[in-house]
């Protein structure tokens, strides 16, 4: 079993995400003495009975003064079993974008509705952006459960309607598991509550522990964006040209055939090299330098794929945006493209839809892409790019939208359309249509 | 079919390497800034092993407060001449000699930092700096980017800090503005006492229990040196100690320690009840939010 996980929370302002982080953080005892004494002290200072447990997370002077959580946080921690990187994400409406970086890299998510409240608009359209990602596991957690009295029908009803939600995104049931805490009493969020005798399943930290990661698949064809070339040009090494570049997907060994993209030439690894050695083969992951037979013309931005299961080399691509800047995305846009390590200039030649993710539909050629819509696109690149769909792989079928004047991030994209519902357009409604029906679950396709 | 599965020091080290490989292809004059210590020599480990059998293509730079421990100056001059690299040292004393800066008050000069560092990245138009500043340290660094954007002041707005998505940096910066980068950023200090064994990486011998004359001030215990010594009613006492965090040496405290060789350091860094910064570090006990505020005003 995998020592690490990955996972990013995502919850609505109030939620009490940040609580529920320094729940966890606090009972695997995580949190040394100093800090918990500058959070005692803080708490004192504001005149609160109970430590506020939110305190040791929400970092920035900024958010301490309004109470709310405004930037993705990293949070360590470890039991026995596991170590964990957490990426705790705002719940504002204007941040969404960071649920987006969170999610990027998660192997799981949990999400957090308050029990009173039940599934909100935010909590699916968080859910959609979290499939979108290919953020394989969600867990939804049902906080606040103490204030309504620990009532299981309320639970089951939130669990029922999450889950229905969760399946039209194309997750599978034992993907998604809900469990009823309060972040605030500390039930079945490490401990086991008493207050809950209805629910036999595990606490949150019981499934983080044990819920299973899904490894880089080493049966998918090798990928490897090529970062940098290393040339020693010392005595000793006087003929050395090596590759280096971290495996993005699949497996590589010594006498496979390659091909470099786009340029199509091929060679063979001769030699996989690394500073403790050479390597009998090389997994995704993995930072490594690659020599070659022949001595091609290679540079940064290349990709080196298997030969005979290679990305289309293409310069038009079809994309899902999301969508992260302050100023809308019109069509004719310039903006860079970043896929692997590769920067080409490029231009939305087709806004084609965007996703409503309270329908669980789309909007047929919106007018604009705003802040934190989720759209596709059709891009023309100014060169030829070797593209892998990101349901492929999350490596090579990510890229970036970048504005060329400030260099800001504008989106975050990805080849084809990840979604199912995007694929297949369901239940497709004009521009500022309001009677599509509520309840598309019924046409989706099974998961990515 | 069966491969090696990276374990988690693995996942980290190849997560370094592959972000100083992204700024050696990216940025036209990066610098690591390197002072000795435990964080900056695991980077530069790291850097090394990242470019073999290549020279590391940067040079090196240290902010020189001249609080500095003897020990770590001729570690740091010693692993600059074994691996034939660059060193810029930018020394505090220059700026206050000139007048640029004043001494302050209390005699700590951790937070004279600043100015040295900015002017010389300006001097020496460096455009990617790496740092040693990890992710666990403390709760403003908690929320700071691998690929962190500073103006041309060198500030750091929380707010326009870019989505880091996926492994993909966006390193894109305007004339004069600079990026601050961590590849330590996913390291707990665990990791990094993990990793320092399993590799053999040496570190100056201040890191491990030792006999020094030290004096209690503000709940630590600080060494004599040439920022000052016990004042009236602090007394210098021997004590076996050893540094957590070596920093300028009239704010960096020793803690009581028998760890004299790294397997002792491990367990008692699994084990201490205390956070590196807060057990060790008298500039970031100032005010709740003090982290947040110098690095708003450009240090790291």
């Amino acid at each position: 079993m995998s020592d690490l996980l990955r996972l990013a929370t995502a919850g609505s302002v109030d939620d009490g995400k940040s609580t529920l982080v320094g729940r966890l953080l606090y009972d695997t005892k995580s949190v040394l003495a100093d800090t918990l004494d500058a959070v005692h002290r803080a708490s004192a200072d504001r005149g609160l009975a109970t430590p506020d447990l939110s305190l040791l997370v929400d970092g920035l002077r900024s958010e301490r003064e309004q109470g709310i959580t405004i930037d993705v946080a990293y949070r360590y921690f470890a039991t026995p079993k596991r170590s964990f990187v957490l990426a705790d994400t705002p719940g504002h409406v204007q941040y969404t974008r960071n649920t987006v970086t969170g999610a990027s890299t998660a192997q799981l998510a949990v999400l957090l509705v308050d029990a009173r409240k039940g599934v909100i608009e935010q909590t699916r359209r968080h859910a959609a952006v979290l499939a979108l990602l290919g953020v394989p596991r969600l867990v939804l957690a049902v906080n606040k459960i103490d204030l309504v009295d620990y009532d299981e029908v309320t639970f089951s009803r939130i669990a029922k309607e999450f889950t229905a939600h969760a399946t039209a995104l194309g997750y599978t049931e034992d993907a998604v598991v809900e469990i009823p805490v309060s972040a605030l009493a500390g039930d079945n969020v490490v401990e086991k509550s008493a207050n809950t005798p209805w629910y036999s399943g595990p606490t949150l930290l019981e499934h983080l522990e044990t819920v299973p990661v899904e490894p880089d698949p080493h049966d998918a064809p090798f990928r490897f964006p090529v970062q940098y070339v290393i040339r020693p040009r010392t005595a000793e090494h006087l003929d050395y040209r090596g590759y280096a570049g971290l495996v993005a997907a699949g497996t590589v060994k010594p006498g496979d055939e390659i091909v470099v993209l786009p340029s199509g030439r091929r060679s063979t690894v001769t030699k996989i090299d690394t500073a403790d050695g050479e390597l009998a083969e090389a997994a995704a992951g993995q930072s490594v330098t690659l020599l070659l037979a022949d001595d091609i013309d290679i540079s940064r931005g290349d990709l080196i794929s298997v030969a005979g299961n290679e990305p289309k080399v293409t310069d038009e691509l079809d994309a899902t945006l999301c969508w992260l800047a302050e100023k809308p995305l019109r069509a004719g846009a310039r903006v860079l493209v970043k896929h692997g390590t590769r920067t080409v200039q490029a231009m939305v030649t087709e806004l084609r839809d965007r996703f409503d993710e309270q329908r669980l539909s789309s909007v047929d050629s919106p007018a604009t892409l705003e802040l934190n819509e989720i759209g596709r696109v059709a891009l023309r690149l100014a060169e030829e790019v070797p593209l892998d769909d990101y349901s492929f792989s999350r490596r090579t079928g990510s890229f970036l939208v970048i504005d060329a004047s400030d260099g800001s991030t504008l989106a975050a994209g990805l080849v084809g359309a990840p979604l199912p519902l995007l694929e297949n357009g369901v239940e497709s409604c004009t521009e500022g249509g309001e009677n599509a029906a509520p309840d598309t679950h019924a046409l989706v396709s099974p998961g990515p | 079919m069966t491969t090696a599965t990276l374990d988690t020091l693995g996942r980290l080290e190849s997560e370094a390497i592959h972000i100083f490989r992204e700024v050696a292809g990216e940025f036209d004059r990066p610098v690591i800034l390197f002072s000795g210590g435990k964080d900056s020599t695991l980077l530069l480990h790291l850097a090394i092993k990242a470019f073999y059998p290549a020279p590391v293509p940067f040079p090196l730079l240290h902010v020189d407060t001249g609080h500095n421990f003897d020990e770590v100056i001729e570690f740091r001059d010693r692993v600059v001449a074994q691996h034939g690299l660059r060193l810029e040292v930018a020394k505090v004393q220059d700026w206050i000699d000139d007048g640029r800066l004043q001494e302050r008050p209390d005699g700590t000069r951790n937070p004279l930092q600043t100015v040295p560092l900015l002017d010389t990245i300006t001097a020496h138009k460096f455009d990617a700096v790496f740092g040693g500043g990890r992710r666990d340290e403390e709760r403003a660094r908690a929320k700071e980017r691998i690929f962190s954007l500073r103006t041309a002041f060198g500030q750091w707005d929380p707010k326009r800090q870019r989505p880091e998505l996926w492994n993909l940096y966006n390193g894109r910066h305007r004339p004069g503005e600079h990026v601050r980068v961590f590849p330590l950023s996913n390291w707990t200090e665990l990791d990094v006492w993990n990793y320092i064994e399993r590799e053999g990486v040496e570190l100056p011998d201040i890191y491990y229990a030792h006999e020094r004359e030290v004096f209690l001030r503000d709940g630590m215990w600080l060494a004599e040196g040439p920022w000052g010594t016990a004042r009236e009613g602090e007394t210098l006492v021997r004590k076996t100690v050893r540094y957590r965090t070596v920093g300028d040496g009239s704010c960096t405290g020793a803690v009581e320690s028998d760890a004299a060789d790294i397997h002792a350091v491990i367990a008692e860094v699994a084990a201490s009840r205390l956070t590196e910064r807060g057990a060790t570090r008298a500039d970031d006990r100032l005010s709740e939010a003090a982290m947040e505020d110098r690095k708003r005003e450009g240090y790291f």
